[in-house]
């Protein structure tokens, strides 16, 4: 059966709502999500949402974005991150005019905290810039967007999921969709569609990701041409639950948590001496793998410990009681007495589908692709470059989810109906059948275990040459077994066990995309670190990297970085 | 440790009656609840359906009934079964679309009926001013994640399909105590009737099981009081 709408959104986290509200009230709308809305993972974001509001003392955009492009490397462009930084201030009021419960300060404005790489005065100390409410800002700004699009009516598709994405020539058709309680397959024609589908941690074995963090939308574009921007970058957030990967928030170091190794002693002292434990995150991820390779993980194991004991308890109730709760419930930890084992686990991709500072997709020219758009985790805009700060994924969130919607409406009248979308689901019902039809074969689970294995072993916090080659040739075997996967559930109610065989070719695709990027990139920037090229080298290497699948080989090009206001500089905290 | 697991399942397509499989699987002390049902599912049994994501009660997915017990499953560990045999169904009072799937279109009209939004008048061009004192109103009703559990456990819920349910009032608590919103006595009358808080008999289970351990029936006796000194 077909469905259409106008516009068509793809994912109900921040950026997906967001977008849906300004869409909403001027064109029809269908917003689609893999999840109920309100379990989409925007609600784990824990610590807090980034703007120089200067409640808690002065502040200016400018320092804000003076961290981001800093913590980025230097590899954001420019001139999206100005926009990101300025509007930050606009859309955390709009957050809470909407009723988003803030934390408060004595006066009754919104509160805000220290945290990683946010500075004063271009990187003199750290500064109070974290919006929050508490340890779950994700989950309560969640909330209070889905409860707009409850006031606007907007039409919700829940638990449907995205199986591929119809473009004829440079222009979008729309959607192909699976209804997970049906196992209907539906075309979705659609004049616009915007992909708002998140990240793909699920490439990696520890992850603070949620499972249906696969990437889907990231790559249904990839296989539709669209080359991704900036692969290589993953980001390891430094304070996983050790063997779990539950995310124990920055806000734990903004609120004077300390990083200790076997030793007892504070390491990070000596790698960043101006703001020690609020270095940025890939700073960090790899002074602790450093500990721990060089035997000062804690009982020489491969974790470190993060201590909140003289944090007191009233101000972990007030300020991180989420966090409290995990490491009672996960660990059997009081986080007021013992300290918390922790090491970095997979958090955030910064590369993408590459769009420009309206959400426009770009195709292989640099040019957009009318009617496609993406924002939020799932796009590279890029204002995060090499490392993203803590803090800024939720006002790119809402910042971009913004813009888009915005430009959606401007372009929407301008847009012809595409006839490509007929008969677009029969690629999704022979995939499905290959699928069905096969009666002994390998397992899903088996090879994306294999696949996440590989990725951490080989392509994580530090990377080289000898390994990636190895990962790669080890993919590849992996994507070969792919062609043989079968499954045990042949119904047509709820049959997850067919979209996790199906969302396993979106996994292995995207890790190929990363591991060939990082083989590419011959430098150490960022959260990429090549223990064969240990330098940031600017002469070669200032420029983004763009990955595009081929019948052969990906093909990998490139396109400058814009710098508006800062050169780049040794980083140094 | 070895882990058994006796799982509901049925398909209303399929199957004329529900029935339950029986798992054995291997499993860490410290791994979850959700981490056996998923070694089930990739190793021995992919015909089993149930909701997950986020794997660490963030978001709600997982809600199911442990050994009587409406929980998250990736909150509850395996040490804590001792290597006793876990049953596991879905959540009571909704109607069962597969395995452990409910339907939960009810729980979430419910929620929208009560308005899930901020009723304000025009905003300032900064924030709302609001004193932490006010802020701490709302209590812990902020920390709600839609999970179900509450209403599964529910006996009121599970006898009378009409009564609005616990997680629907405390999404109206949220707003009736927030001191932005404009609403409050609207709100209150909007929860003053037979099926809305005055169903509510002070069983205590939705307290007792949800997993962000929110005061529920406390919540649900601030609104009475509130409906009460308004009225009276």
């Amino acid at each position: 059966m077909e469905l259409k709408h106008d516009v068509v959104i793809v994912g109900a986290g921040l950026a997906g709502l967001r977008a849906a509200l300004e869409v909403g009230d001027a064109a029809d709308v269908g917003l689609i999500s893999k999840v109920f809305p309100t379990r989409s993972h925007s609600g784990a974001a824990q610590g807090g949402i980034g703007a120089a509001l200067g409640n808690e003392e002065p502040d200016s955009w400018e320092w804000h974005m003076y961290d981001t492009v800093k913590g980025s490397d230097y590899l954001a462009d420019q001139d999206a991150v100005e926009i990101l930084a300025k509007d930050a201030i606009r859309a955390v009021y709009e957050l809470e005019h909407m009723g988003v419960p803030f934390n408060r300060t004595p006066e009754g404005k919104i509160a805000q905290r220290a945290f990683g790489g946010h500075t004063k005065n271009f990187g003199e100390a750290a500064i109070k810039r974290a919006c929050h409410a508490a340890d779950r800002t994700g989950r309560v700004i969640l909330d209070t967007l889905f409860g707009e699009a409850v006031r606007r009516g907007i039409k919700v598709y829940s638990e449907f999921q995205l199986l591929d994405l119809v473009m004829e020539a440079n222009q979008v058709a729309g959607i192909v969709v699976y209804e997970l309680s049906s196992g209907q397959v539906r075309t979705i024609k659609a004049k616009c569609v915007l992909l708002a589908t998140g990240g793909f941690g699920k490439v990696y074995k520890t992850t603070s990701n949620c499972f249906a963090n696969t990437g889907d939308g990231v790559y249904y574009a990839y296989r539709a041409g669209i080359p991704l921007e900036d692969m290589e970058f993953v980001q390891f957030h430094p304070t996983g639950i050790y063997g779990l990967g539950v995310l124990i928030t920055e806000a734990a170091r903004g609120e004077g948590g300390i990083l200790r190794n076997a030793e007892g002693r504070r390491f990070m002292e000596e790698v960043a001496p101006t703001i020690k434990d609020l270095a940025p995150r890939d700073m960090v991820s790899r002074a602790m793998m450093t500990e721990i390779r060089e035997g000062r993980g804690i009982d020489r194991r491969d974790f470190v410990h993060l201590d909140l004991t003289h944090i007191g308890k009233d101000r972990l109730a007030e300020k991180l009681s989420d966090i409290s709760s995990f490491a009672k419930i996960y660990l059997g930890i009081d986080v007021s007495t013992e300290p918390i084992p922790v090491n970095p686990t997979c958090h955030y991709m910064m590369g993408g589908i590459p769009t420009n500072s309206d959400a426009q997709v770009l195709n292989e020219h640099g040019q957009p692709v009318t009617g496609l758009y993406a924002a939020g985790e799932c796009a590279c805009i890029s204002v995060h470059g090499a490392n993203r700060l803590g803090c800024n994924s939720l006002v790119d969130l809402v910042v971009f989810g913004r813009r888009a919607g915005k430009k959606i409406n401007e372009d929407l009248g301008d847009i012809a109906w595409s006839g490509a979308a007929s008969q677009a689901e029969d690629r999704v019902f022979d995939a499905i059948a290959r699928i069905k039809d096969r009666k002994k074969g390998e397992r899903t689970g088996d090879i994306r275990a294999a696949a996440q294995q590989i990725m951490t072993d080989k392509c994580s916090v530090f990377r080289k040459e000898k390994d990636l080659k190895a990962a790669l040739s080890e993919l590849r075997e992996l994507q070969e077994r792919y062609q043989e996967v079968s499954i045990d559930n042949l119904g047509s109610r709820f049959n997850t066990d067919i979209l996790e065989a199906l969302e396993l070719e979106s996994l292995l695709g995207l890790a190929e995309a990363i591991l060939v990027s990082a083989m590419a990139r011959k430098e150490s920037r960022g959260a990429h670190f090549r223990e064969d090229y240990p330098e940031r080298d600017d002469n070669n290497w200032l420029k983004h990297t763009l990955i595009q699948k081929t019948e052969a080989e990906p093909k990998i090009f490139h396109k400058p970085v814009t710098i508006t206001r800062f050169q780049p500089k040794a980083r140094t905290y | 440790m070895e882990m058994k697991l006796k799982v509901f399942r049925f398909d209303p397509e399929a199957d004329k009656k529900t029935y339950y499989s029986n798992y054995t699987v291997k499993a860490e002390p410290w791994e979850r609840i959700l981490d056996c049902l998923n070694r089930v599912k990739w190793e021995q049994d992919g015909t089993l359906s149930y909701r997950m994501s986020c794997a660490h009660g963030v978001c709600g997915s997982d809600a199911v009934k442990i050994n009587g017990r409406c929980a998250l499953a990736c909150q509850k560990l395996v040490k804590d079964y001792h290597g006793e045999e876990v049953v596991i169904e879905p959540l009571p009072t909704f109607k069962v679309l597969k395995d452990l799937i409910v339907d939960l279109d009810i729980f979430f009209e419910r929620v929208d009926w009560i308005r899930p939004y901020l009723i304000a008048s025009a905003p300032p061009e900064k924030e709302r001013i609001q004193s932490p004192e006010d802020a701490k109103k709302m209590g812990e009703s902020i920390r709600c994640i839609l999970c179900a559990c509450c209403v599964g456990a529910c006996p009121i819920s599970n006898e009378n399909e009409k009564y609005l349910g616990p997680a629907a009032i405390v999404q109206a608590f949220r707003r009736i105590f927030d001191s932005r919103d404009k609403e409050k006595a609207e709100r209150l009358k909007q929860m003053d009737y037979p099926d809305g808080v005055w169903a509510c008999l002070n069983h205590y289970e939705c307290t007792r099981v949800c997993p962000k351990e929110i005061p529920v029936t406390k919540e649900i006796n601030l609104i009475k009081a509130e409906i009460k000194k308004t009225t009276s």
